[in-house]
């Protein structure tokens, strides 16, 4: 099993309240995944020119300070930077590029999470409660936010195995199920040029999206092309910088239910996750269908 | 009235309330408040109990019924009235995947739509459905009715073996096995009073009849890429 969950507020009033409205509904799916969770959220973008990264170390302890040093010698740019756990949040007045490979050559071991304007990418091993309590969620603002409960199946339990994937700038990917072509679409994005970084069959669906973005393709092209070329079963939730996607399998083996209010539209696994939003018991509530996209974006502000 | 609120009472407690009354009855009316999506609701109920349930059910709800009456006001998760014996499930809402799969007797009525695979492997129990119902439905269904007021998904009655199925709307395909059959007049008796019994004010005539063409039923090398 897992869980997803996801959340995209309508309603610019409760975006203070985003981080708190979406911890129960993590929490609710512990029993889906307690394996590890993470969450990806939307908001307290950067401006154009800038690129907000989440890094994420291994060691408790990193000393980040020293790292941001360097790195605002090696890059000799404004920089501006956070503390969140095991986690730091650096936004960057340079390109994406100069700051991957400077962070390449400064901290080889600290792993880029997600880069973009907008998107946060923080994850962990254990339960979701012990998770959402390390990176401090109930108190975090935003206009959307995705996440994700792991029971393992496919893959090892490793903090790189959890969830969500970054799938290029300001997206990112979480996925109910299981893929059973994950072995040779993984050589065959490889031979494109995608990076793999765990051997977990969730990271070539989000490596499939980079690819086929990369090619050209919209958002909804790609997961059009996804419903021809990934072979298993899922339930997936996408980030993206103005709005979010649902989209299910032909067979739809993986559960999904949505629900939509004046206020926001939510999405999870099980209606049990939705059931401490505000108004849901006068929200339209339904389970979207097989091999269909949902999508929604705000307009640009 | 014997009433449960979620929020403070757990499920086992509300399961072992109503088991108890198999042994010895003393109430018959059950309200379930806050049931906030919870699986195994009113689960292996053995009694002629009238159980309603305010609000939105998890997976597996009123599964295993014998005799009860459950009526949930929301909709449903995976597996509503799975197995069911005998008497009646009522959602007022829509249901997920899996309804009445595998239900031997009763009668199951959903007001809204059901997800794929709505009585999955059914072997007696009736169903009706005021909306339309998802892909694979009535896959490998042995006995029993299905009737259906909106249009049905993909694969309809794959592999069926005799029940009977009532569709008002579409069928986007039928599945291996599962032909279009003549409306006679017993049907539309049959139809008429399972209508009547699940409230709805259709038109009998309006619905079109499928069933098995038992083509599958004994394995015949000739039909090998049927199955």
């Amino acid at each position: 099993m897992c869980g997803i969950v996801g959340l995209y507020l309508k309603n610019q009033a409760l975006e203070p309240q985003l981080g708190k409205l979406f911890e129960p509904m993590l929490l609710a799916m512990t029993d889906r995944g307690p394996d590890s969770a993470g969450f990806a959220i939307y908001g307290d973008e950067v401006q154009d020119g800038w690129v907000k990264l989440t890094l994420q170390s291994s060691a408790e302890e990193y000393d980040w300070k020293q790292l941001m040093g360097a790195l605002e010698g090696r890059l000799g740019c404004s920089l501006d930077w956070f503390r969140n756990a095991s986690a730091a949040v650096l936004k960057v007045q340079t390109e994406e590029a100069k700051v991957r490979e400077a962070l390449a050559e400064l901290a080889a071991d600290v792993r880029i999470m997600s880069a973009g304007q907008s998107i946060e990418i923080l994850k962990g091993m254990g339960l979701p409660a012990d998770i959402a309590e390390r990176f401090s969620l109930a108190k975090m603002q935003g206009s959307h936010i995705i996440g994700h409960t792991r029971m393992a199946t496919e893959s090892a339990v490793t903090m790189e195995g959890s969830h969500p994937f970054s799938t290029g700038a300001d997206l990112c990917l979480v996925h109910n199920g299981s893929l059973s072509n994950h072995s040779r679409l993984r050589q065959l994005l490889k031979r494109q040029g995608i990076t793999f970084e765990t051997e977990n069959d969730t990271e070539v669906a989000a490596g499939y999206l980079t690819w086929r973005l990369r090619e050209g393709d919209s958002l909804k092209a790609a997961l059009d092309h996804s419903l021809e070329d990934l072979d298993g079963f899922f339930t997936f939730a996408i980030g993206t910088r103005n709005g979010f996607a649902v989209i299910r399998d032909p067979i739809a083996c993986k559960p999904a239910i949505l629900a939509e209010t004046d206020d926001y539209v939510a999405m999870a696994s099980e209606y049990q996750a939705l059931a401490s939003l505000p108004g849901i018991d006068k929200a339209r509530v339904w389970e979207p269908e097989p091999a269909t996209m949902y999508i929604w974006e705000r307009t640009a502000a | 009235m014997n009433k449960f609120d979620l929020a403070t009472d757990s499920v086992r407690e509300l399961n072992q309330a109503l088991h108890d009354q198999a042994k010895e009855l003393t109430e018959r009316e059950w309200h379930v408040s806050n049931p906030g999506g919870k699986h195994n609701l009113a689960v292996g109920v053995n009694e002629a109990l009238s159980i309603d349930i305010d609000g939105h059910a998890g997976y597996y709800c009123a599964g295993m019924n014998q005799k009860a009456t459950v009526t949930v006001h929301g909709n449903v998760g995976v597996g509503v009235a799975e197995n069911m014996m005998s008497g009646v499930v009522r959602v007022k809402g829509s249901a997920s995947q899996a309804a009445g799969a595998t239900a031997h007797g009763g009668l199951l009525v959903i007001e809204g739509d059901a997800g794929a695979r709505c009585g999955i492997s059914m072997k007696g129990v009736d169903i009706v459905v005021g909306g339309s119902i998802g892909h694979m439905s009535c896959f490998m269904a042995q006995a029993g009715r299905l009737v259906v007021c909106g249009d049905a998904g993909d694969a309809l009655g794959d592999s069926l073996y005799e029940t009977r199925i009532y569709v008002k709307g579409t069928v986007k395909s039928l599945g291996s096995d599962c032909i279009e059959k003549e409306m006679r007049a017993e049907h539309l008796d049959e139809l008429k009073e399972l209508l009547h019994r699940a409230g709805f004010n259709e038109d009998p005539a309006s619905f079109k009849r499928y069933g098995s063409s038992r083509q599958l039923y004994n394995f015949k090398v000739d039909n090998a890429s049927a199955y």
